[in-house]
């Protein structure tokens, strides 16, 4: 099963503590600085809708988000353009992204996110229906991936199993990470991929 | 670019417009055909605005970052591939899909939900004609969307570019208690007669047409659109009669005119060709060249609405009839909804505060009794993929699936049972959408602006976004004349946001000071909503956009202190006269230095320093292309989708399709001289020949009459089967045929500016 535009969403420890108005500014200085890998176009400021996108920084290879679906506060990745190699490369690419992100948010910023939970979202239907054939399809590239990033700490896969929604997987895993160790795993993972 | 685009191009949709699914694959074939440059920019703009794929801000892959104007380096600038004059293929842009008359059902917003996830931003919008837009769209997977939309029966022809746009309505036919009858069986056997329909295909600019039940209410905004309906029954020899009162001319823009009286009463049977009379008068003697005064509405204003009308009948008098004008009229009772539950009074159910305050803004009670029509608020008329997923589920709960998008930019559920209110509350209360307020001032409309729009000057949405917080945080204490304020916003002075039809309006403007460009927004007072949009405010002067809720503040407080008793406000504001408006505002309009408040060089929900410098060329005029223009790239796919078939050794449909794009290219040229020439192979064939063939204007000047007996030939065989050798020759001709229409085509237009020239003398 091809994996394409994965969606990573870390969680942020202090959503209360957040003044999002305050990231128009900040993604609009990543774009000025171009701070990320890929193209940055724009911000779009979605903080008037219930539950929504929030502060976007939006760019050509994958937008950002301090999104706030679902009412739980964090930094999405969205990938919109496609990658080559093998799914767990994949996921790589985007979870290094995502983290990337979120580190600099945390020291310039002084957000702090949850390194022990990631959802994942494969947003395309037709690519990988959200159905439990694709679960088990998938599983074995989730836990090769997850394995690595955890440092082979125990975690659970849990596939939301809802056809109207997209494909999604929350990862859990008891053990504490932050971002960093995440980062370090990741890039020792990257050296053996 | 999704990954997914081509297996939908595989998947067995079933639409209930199995014509649009081909209309789809056209498109997907134009698409391939602009990447091997074998389309004109600008003919390839206007093709994907006719079927709703706008440009977006930055999309000249450019943007100013606050410092520096910053260059965008998407992939394809690399190979200059672009989309539009000055438009790179990869910036992304808006997709805008018609809803007519708002109507929608859950199926559909559950396909706008996944939309918005998939291909955007996680965010659809409602737009001020009752449309839905997405943002942020890779023109790559615009095929591929709208694939999914036909599927529910949804289409994006024709929501840009010089075109039908889509046909609006009052969001209460049906259930009115004011309306004359129910205008929606109407508004959508008109959308979908002139949906594609040839002769509204060659206009200079868009057409705007909207439907309203009743003449005194504001919802159907007829005076302000370029042909507006006001539903009339008549009494004649003791027989009640439908018909319409009809108005056209109407529009706002940079100069708003208010709508013409063409008939006071036009009798149902007479909707459909009199609109089609209209178009071709339209297409006929609209201006083309000059796009500031291309509107119907300047034709209107310069042949005086009698000489129009004169046209117009003349016109109608010469249509071929077509049994579709009154084809739909069997079947106007078939739209009729019913409820889903019983009707039950609310009487004696337990209420919340919240729930009154919701009850009192944004119910609706319905001519049928025990039923209501709720008002989802939706701010700056977002609404997310989960939002649009919920009220899917609400509506199938409470309705039988009845909703309707507004002009307002917020969606109405109809035909709930009054008893069902409180739950159908807490069901919006849950997922955010419980805000009351609905028609009242803190209800803003907005048009897009700055945040994605290529003119907009002002943060239209960011000030809407503003002034709607803080005026909910105290409307529950407002005075009542105040709460039943309209405000819109416009990013500039094309009235997207339709400012000059509320009590107070606001355009964008900037203005200079020192080294630096200020946003501002041009202050527009006492429109009337009422009355179909009966009447436009005056600009009052421009003030700083940061200072614009002071201005609010200023006016809203005097009218409540100095109001007369019932005066509305735009009596208080022409009683107390623009000079003392200007006074009260005239301290707002000083600009301080940059170094004594910053601030005001920076607009609403915009962190950067302002400028006017990202504004680009907009599309909401479409580029003039003709009729035989579009009729010529039609011939140029075909001989493409021939070449296709010859590769796949599908030699029989090469040879067919060939064909078929000489055919239509001889067409386009014959329409050219007799528009109405029947779409019969061998009256085309003919009437090529006499006016074409016969006379040498279709001779080559080295060829000869070679080119054009390639197509008589091919015309007079197109019924044998084709051998691999004859399917490859005849792809050979056509495309030889189809340059000589070009060629012709521009002798033509030579002609047309000097006759002379095509008689040789």
């Amino acid at each position: 099963m091809n994996l394409q535009h994965i969606n990573i969403k870390f969680y942020l420890e202090n959503p209360e503590a957040v003044d999002l108005a305050e990231y128009s500014t900040v993604f609009n200085s990543w774009i000025q600085q171009k701070r990320l890998q890929g193209l940055l176009i724009d911000v779009a400021d979605y903080l008037h809708v219930h539950h929504g996108p929030g502060i976007m920084l939006i760019g050509h290879e994958a937008d950002y988000s301090l999104d706030n679906r679902a009412g739980r506060l964090g930094l999405l990745y969205n990938r919109k353009e496609q990658l080559e190699g093998t799914n767990p490369e994949k996921l790589a690419q985007a979870v290094l992204a995502a983290l990337t992100a979120a580190q600099i948010l945390e020291r310039e910023n002084g957000l702090k996110f949850i390194g022990s939970e990631v959802q994942v979202i494969v947003n395309d239907r037709l690519l990988v229906p959200n159905t439990v054939e694709s679960f088990d399809a998938l599983e074995p590239d989730l836990q090769t991936f997850f394995t690595r990033l955890y440092d082979g700490a125990e975690h659970t896969l849990a596939h939301l199993n809802n056809p109207r929604e997209r494909f999604t997987v929350n990862v859990k895993t008891e053990s504490r990470f932050d971002v960093d160790t995440l980062l370090k795993n990741l890039s020792v993972e990257a050296a053996h991929a | 670019m999704k990954a997914s685009n081509s297996l939908w191009r595989e998947q067995p949709i079933e639409s209930p417009f199995p014509e649009l699914m081909r209309e789809i694959e056209i498109y997907e074939t134009e698409i391939e055909l602009r990447k091997q440059g074998k389309i004109d920019e600008k003919l390839f703009a206007e093709t994907r605005l006719r079927r709703g794929a706008y440009g977006q801000r930055y999309d000249n892959g450019q943007r100013w970052d606050g410092k520096e104007t910053q260059t965008l380096p998407f992939p394809s600038s690399a190979t200059e591939l672009t989309k539009g004059v000055n438009t790179v293929w990869d910036a992304p842009g808006m997709q805008r899909i018609k809803v007519p008359f708002g109507g929608m059902n859950p199926e559909q917003l559950e396909v706008m939900a996944e939309l918005a996830e998939e291909y955007s931003d996680g965010i659809a919008h409602v737009t001020t004609r009752q449309d839905f837009q997405l943002h942020f769209i890779h023109v790559d997977d615009t095929p591929a969307l709208m694939r999914r939309l036909a599927a529910v029966g949804i289409t994006t022809r024709e929501a840009c570019g010089n075109s039908v746009r889509n046909v609006t309505a009052c969001p209460l036919s049906g259930v009115c208690s004011t309306e004359s009858f129910d205008v929606t069986p109407y508004a959508k056997g008109l959308a979908y007669f002139l949906l594609g329909h040839p002769d509204v295909q060659d206009f200079g600019r868009k057409f705007k047409v909207a439907f309203s039940g009743c003449k005194d209410e504001a919802c159907g905004l007829v005076n302000m659109h370029d042909m507006g309906v006001i539903a009339i029954k008549r009494t004649e020899n003791g027989v009640e009669k439908r018909g319409f009162e009809l108005y056209v001319g109407g529009g706002l823009g940079t100069v708003p005119h208010q709508a013409k009286l063409f008939d006071e009463f036009l009798p149902e049977e007479e909707l459909l060709p009199t609109a089609q009379a209209i178009s071709r008068v339209f297409a006929r003697l609209g201006e083309k060249k000059n796009r500031n005064r291309a509107r119907i509405k300047f034709l209107v204003a310069q042949l005086g609405i009698e000489e129009f009308k004169r046209l117009v009948l003349e016109e109608r008098a010469t249509l071929p009839q077509d049994p579709r004008w009154t084809d739909y009229l069997s079947e106007i009772h078939e739209l009729d909804e019913k409820p889903l539950r019983p009707a039950h009074s609310l009487n004696g159910t337990p209420r919340s505060e919240a729930f009154d305050r919701w009850y009192k803004t944004n119910i609706f009670h319905q001519k049928q009794q025990g039923y209501a029509t709720a008002t989802v608020t939706l701010p700056l008329g977002d609404i997310t993929a989960d939002q649009l997923r919920a009220l899917a589920d609400i509506s199938r709960r409470f309705t039988n699936g009845t909703v309707r998008t507004t002009v307002d930019q917020n969606i109405v559920l109809r035909w709930i049972s009054e008893a069902d209110l409180p739950e159908v509350y807490a069901a919006l209360e849950v997922i955010g959408l419980g805000q009351p307020g609905a028609g009242t001032i803190v209800d803003i409309t907005s048009c897009p602006g700055t945040d994605t729009c290529k003119l907009g000057i002002s943060a239209s949405r960011g000030l809407a976004g503003e002034l709607r917080q803080r005026l909910a945080e105290k409307s529950h204490a407002m005075d009542e004349a105040v709460q039943n304020l309209h405000i819109k916003v416009s990013g500039c002075f094309n009235s997207c946001g339709q400012h000059h039809v509320a009590d107070l309006g606001f355009y964008g403007v900037s203005r200079h000071s020192g080294n630096y460009t200020v946003p501002h927004f041009q202050v527009v007072l006492g429109g009337e909503w009422t009355h179909n949009a009966g009447s436009y405010g005056l600009a009052m002067g421009a003030v700083p956009a940061k200072r614009i809720p002071e201005v609010v503040e200023r006016l809203t407080g005097r009218y409540v202190s100095e109001r007369e008793k019932n005066e509305t406000f735009k009596a208080f504001v022409q009683r107390i006269g623009k000079v003392q408006v200007k006074t009260m505002l005239d301290d707002l309009t000083k600009i301080p230095a940059h170094e004594e408040d910053p601030t005001l060089y920076t607009d609403w929900g915009d962190s950067r320093e302002f400028t006017i410098g990202d504004m680009g060329v907009g599309e909401c005029a479409g580029e003039i292309v003709t009729h035989a223009e579009f009729g010529l790239a039609a011939a140029e796919r075909q001989v493409f989708e021939a070449q296709v078939f010859l590769d796949q050794h599908e030699y029989q449909k090469a040879g067919e399709t060939a064909f078929a794009s000489m055919q239509k290219a001889a067409k386009t040229l014959v329409e050219e001289q007799f528009y109405d020439v029947p779409n019969d192979p061998d009256r085309i064939a003919a009437e090529f020949r006499t006016r074409f063939y016969d006379t040498k204007l279709f001779w080559d000047e080295y060829a000869g009459g070679k080119f054009g007996h390639y197509y008589l030939r091919a015309h007079e065989k197109a019924n044998e089967p084709y051998t691999p050798e004859e399917a490859h020759r005849r792809v050979e001709e056509a495309q030889l045929v189809i340059e000589a229409a070009h060629s012709c085509y521009r002798k033509l237009l030579a002609a047309k500016s000097s006759p002379k020239q095509l008689l040789g003398i």
